[in-house]
């Protein structure tokens, strides 16, 4: 009966491992390709000379979390706005006369590669003499990795509490097998049997429990998150462009082996621990 | 083979149940411990088994100083010293082969060292044609007999007996007694608790006397 109870909170244990793992590691992906346009825009002082710009520009290159930066002029950046929001129409851009009304709008798009640094560039930058403004993109990356972390960190916290319930519960199961062989056990100890051949029996049955009770759960996630990734982007079709789904099997190729040892390191302990109370030897 | 110098026991409360006792026992000797209930005659055994840790006084058993030997080399300890009790105490779940292989196995012993082992100690005890019962099949003697089979497994120099015939008939008694002779005969050091005093005094062997946690007395063997 015990050992139904070890089981199932190892695998209650393991499945939301599975879960928050896989969330995880999605999410992650997700970030990345936010990441990857997450810019910060520095705009200069009026009348600032190209020499002071190219030195700015050199000082924010040297920061080891940029991975590249941009030089836009002012032509380049009206153009980009004529395109962005006036459909690329030269009448239109006509219009706006020869006065370049963005003239003040040279600026150096900055790429990094670890947006939880961003605010911390963002302020270094303003600090750099000539600098006018520095614009930070708030991305959604940013909330998206903070939830992630959140995520994790609560997942943790949940899972250390199942751990502790799961070596609780195989430790009483392993206990109750102790104390069903007890007169075998106390001749085995007169016979001169060495501890590991006494203990071995309790420490396999504690790392059988532990490794059920993982490999059912790694079953159950496998088919569900197939079937959860089929009914997203069979059901909300516009996601399917904006979110690219981590395969099954990149999860499960991680997923498997940790679980498999987290459930015999479980049993292990479990096992260890009432071997160390209950077993004088 | 065992040599007790001033070894006290007492457990936590009340008088020692062993006090002061100074005993030396030859290679090859057949000892029977005689006394009344209550008198420290299986706490002994339990010292010489380092089951139990003496109060004070030194025990060497076999050249070995048992308070040297540490937690971890006591299987080893174990394995030269056989041991038969009252209660017989066999695995009744398990055939009379099995009762004997696990305790070969439990010391490292391969299945094909065991499978020529097994017989040998069953044909010595007389039993080997029941290999395949279960105890429950067996009568007390023929039980007992299966226990001192097992004792013999490890070839020990040394067995301890405490009470091997204490419920048993007077003829299994008698049995179990020659038997133990038997293997006495063999070289092996038989050290042997019992009520049993009609035996005793009939085979002639020497006699320690222990009252109280005391030895009142010793009578060497008749010749
Ligand atoms: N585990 C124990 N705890 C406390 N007292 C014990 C224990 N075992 C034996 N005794 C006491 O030690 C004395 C000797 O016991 P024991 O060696 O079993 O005697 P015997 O085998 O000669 O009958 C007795 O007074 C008994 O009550
Ligand atoms: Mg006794």
């Amino acid at each position: 009966m015990f050992s139904i109870a070890s089981i199932a909170t190892m695998a209650a244990c393991i499945f939301l491992f599975g879960l928050i793992f896989s969330m995880v590691i999605n999410v992650r992906q997700m970030v990345k390709e936010a990441e990857s346009g997450v810019t910060i825009t520095v705009f200069f002082d009026e009348g600032i000379s190209q020499d002071q710009i190219d030195k700015i520009g050199q000082e924010i290159q040297a920061r080891p979390e940029v991975t590249k930066i941009k030089y836009v002029s002012a032509e380049e950046a009206l153009q980009q706005y004529v395109d962005e929001y006036m459909n690329g129409s030269e009448e239109a851009a006509q219009g706006l006369g020869d006065d370049n009304p963005l003239a003040n709008s040279a600026n150096y798009e900055v790429y990094m590669d670890d947006i939880s640094q961003q605010s911390e560039l963002a302020s270094y930058i303003e600090s750099l003499d000539g600098v006018r403004q520095v614009n930070q993109s708030v991305l959604a990356a940013n909330i998206l990795s903070d939830f992630n972390r959140l995520a994790a960190y609560v997942a943790i916290a949940i899972m250390a509490i199942l751990l502790g319930v799961a070596v609780f519960l195989i430790s009483n199961t392993v206990r109750i097998g102790i104390a069903v062989r007890s007169d075998e056990i106390a001749i085995m100890k007169l016979i001169g049997a060495s501890n590991h051949f006494i203990n071995a029996p309790f420490i396999v049955e504690g790392i059988v429990i532990g490794m059920t009770g993982s490999i059912i759960p790694l079953v159950i996630l496998y088919f569900l998150y197939n079937k959860i990734v089929t009914y997203i982007l069979g059901h909300f079709v516009f996601l399917s462009d904006v979110i690219n789904f981590v395969p099954a099997g990149h999860v499960f190729v991680y997923l498997v082996p940790v679980s498999l040892i987290l459930g015999a390191g479980i049993g292990f302990i479990g096992s260890q621990i009432t071997i160390h109370r209950h077993m004088n030897v | 083979m065992i040599q007790l110098e001033n070894v006290s026991k007492a457990y936590s409360a009340g008088a020692p149940a062993l006090y002061q006792v100074s005993l030396d026992v030859d290679d090859g000797e057949f000892v029977f411990i005689v006394g009344p209930s209550g008198s420290g005659k299986s706490t002994l055994i339990k010292l010489l088994l380092k089951e139990l840790e003496p109060t004070e006084g030194k025990i060497v058993v076999g050249g070995h100083d048992l308070s040297k030997i540490k937690k971890r080399q006591i299987p080893r300890y174990r394995r030269n010293i056989g041991f038969v009790f009252q209660d017989f105490r066999l695995l009744k779940d398990r055939t009379v082969y099995d009762n004997l292989a696990f305790a070969e196995r439990a010391t490292g012993a391969s299945t094909r060292k065991i499978r020529s082992t097994v017989p040998k100690m069953l044909s010595m005890v007389g039993l080997a044609e029941k290999y395949r019962s279960m105890p429950d099949e067996l009568s007390g003697g023929e039980q007992q007999r299966v226990a001192i089979a097992r004792a013999l497994i490890n070839r020990p120099k040394l067995i301890l007996a405490d009470e091997p015939t204490g419920n048993l008939d007077m003829d299994n008694a008698w049995e179990i007694m020659r038997l133990l002779e038997k293997i006495n005969r063999t070289g092996t050091t038989v050290l042997v608790v019992t009520h049993n005093l009609e035996i005793v005094s009939a085979m002639k062997k020497r006699v320690v006397r222990l009252k109280q946690g005391a030895i009142v007395d010793d009578e060497p063997a008749e010749v």
